[in-house]
């Protein structure tokens, strides 16, 4: 199956990115063949709904799992609309989470763990 | 005539000012109405105590999706800038109301016509009466962001017949924008801090693009600094009124009294301000 962790590089190395709507970057991992690819969050400096596009964007790329730090109300809406599988409280680098997940070591979120605007940032 | 209480920076006293401007001006006897659109933290009636006798609930259009109807084309979706509609594969379409402009737009690019609108209450407005005070009160749902439509529908009610005093929100953004608009005079009330004064720029940067006579009000004067004085002074800008760093007035402000009530000495400090903002507008 194919996952998306969010992470703030676009290597294997690089980190989780704690945010889900404002992520730097998407890293997609179909976990069967290992193929890796990373699509750049648009949505990074977005006015608002930030984490709704960003929602959009993931299940376009036919992922069933998205893997990350915090995720709000209305991005879990959607992602748990459209059927995928959401983690959260993920950290440490894009390579280790995937290894997390293969393993079965982490638990599947029951809903959003932040409030809305909580990565914003400012 | 109708007179906005704004300010750039917050908490700088426009709630004050406004309800004593008000109060004094009933007891000359005069129709004052108070419109309260610091819809997102109101406070004026902390003040003014008003006896409410109506409230209304106030809406907005929302989409409203057909599924059955919904061909999955994605064209809402794409046109929607604040995500407030979301097409999910095929013919999933979520709808976010509390994040809708009611643009409109997803309607009318909907090849299906499965996209009706229907109304969402984003908040209410309070209809009271407080001494001579008629009280009008806009109150935002919490979560919600239609500020500037709930501003509006507050700033519909006012009469002509009356002195309407506008409590502004913060700022210098829409929601002040639309508060401001078409009123008669703007009090921008500051402090005397170097905060106070950045704002204060901004603020007067706003009411000059608008075309709208203004004075400035110098709240909790004797704090801080001089250099909002010499800025008003440069700019030729009237200070209409200098409010002492009073701890009674504090104190006042802290159980919910207002400065008309209980310190008589600053009673002419506020009728004198009404009578120097209808000065300048004749001359």
């Amino acid at each position: 199956m194919k996952i998306a962790i969010t992470s703030t590089g676009q290597t294997l190395d690089s980190l989780v990115d704690e945010r889900f709507g404002r992520a730097a970057y998407f890293s997609i991992v179909d976990t069967e063949t290992m193929d890796f690819s990373v699509i750049e969050n648009e949505n990074v400096a977005a006015a608002g709904g930030a984490g709704i596009s960003s929602a959009r964007a993931v299940i376009d790329t036919g992922a069933e799992a998205v893997l990350t730090g915090n995720c709000g109300p209305n991005a879990e809406r959607a992602l748990s609309a459209a059927g995928v599988k959401l983690y959260t409280g993920v950290t440490g680098t894009v390579s280790e989470a995937l290894e997390l997940f293969r393993n079965g070591k982490l638990t599947e979120a029951d809903g959003p763990n932040v409030q809305s605007h909580f990565g914003t940032g400012n | 005539m109708k007179i906005a209480i704004a300010s750039g920076k917050g908490g700088t006293g426009k709630t004050t000012i406004a309800v004593n401007l008000a109060a004094s001006y009933a007891r000359m006897g005069r129709r004052v109405q108070y419109l309260d659109c610091d819809v997102e933290e109101p406070n004026g009636h902390i003040f003014l105590k008003p006896k409410i006798d109506l409230s209304q609930i106030v809406t907005v259009d929302v989409p409203q999706v057909d599924l059955k109807k919904c061909t999955g084309c994605g064209k809402c979706s794409e046109i929607c800038q604040y995500s407030a509609i979301v097409h999910l594969k095929e013919n999933n379409v979520l709808t976010f109301e509390q994040l809708c402009h009611s643009c409109g737009g997803c309607l009318r690019v909907c090849p299906a016509d499965a996209i009706k609108q229907k109304p969402l209450n984003i908040g209410d407005i309070e209809f009271g009466k407080t001494g001579e005070i008629d009280f009008i009160g806009g109150k935002l749902y919490i979560g919600y962001v239609r500020t500037v439509s709930l501003i509006k529908e507050v700033k519909r009610h006012i009469r002509q017949d009356s002195l309407a005093i506008i409590d502004v929100p913060p700022g210098t953004s829409c929601p002040v924008v639309e508060a401001v608009k078409g009123v008669d005079f703007v009090l921008l009330v500051t402090e005397p801090t170097p905060f106070g004064l950045n704002d204060l720029k901004i603020a007067v940067g706003l009411v000059r693009e608008m075309n709208l006579p203004f004075a400035v009000i110098i709240n909790r004067y004797g704090i801080g600094d001089d250099e909002v004085e010499k800025y008003c002074k440069t700019e030729n800008i009237e200070i209409a009124l200098k409010l002492p760093d009073d701890r009674r007035i504090a104190e006042a402000y802290s159980v919910g009294k207002m400065i008309v009530d209980v310190l008589p000495e600053y009673k002419k400090d506020f009728s004198g301000l009404y009578e120097s903002v209808s000065q300048r507008l004749k001359g």
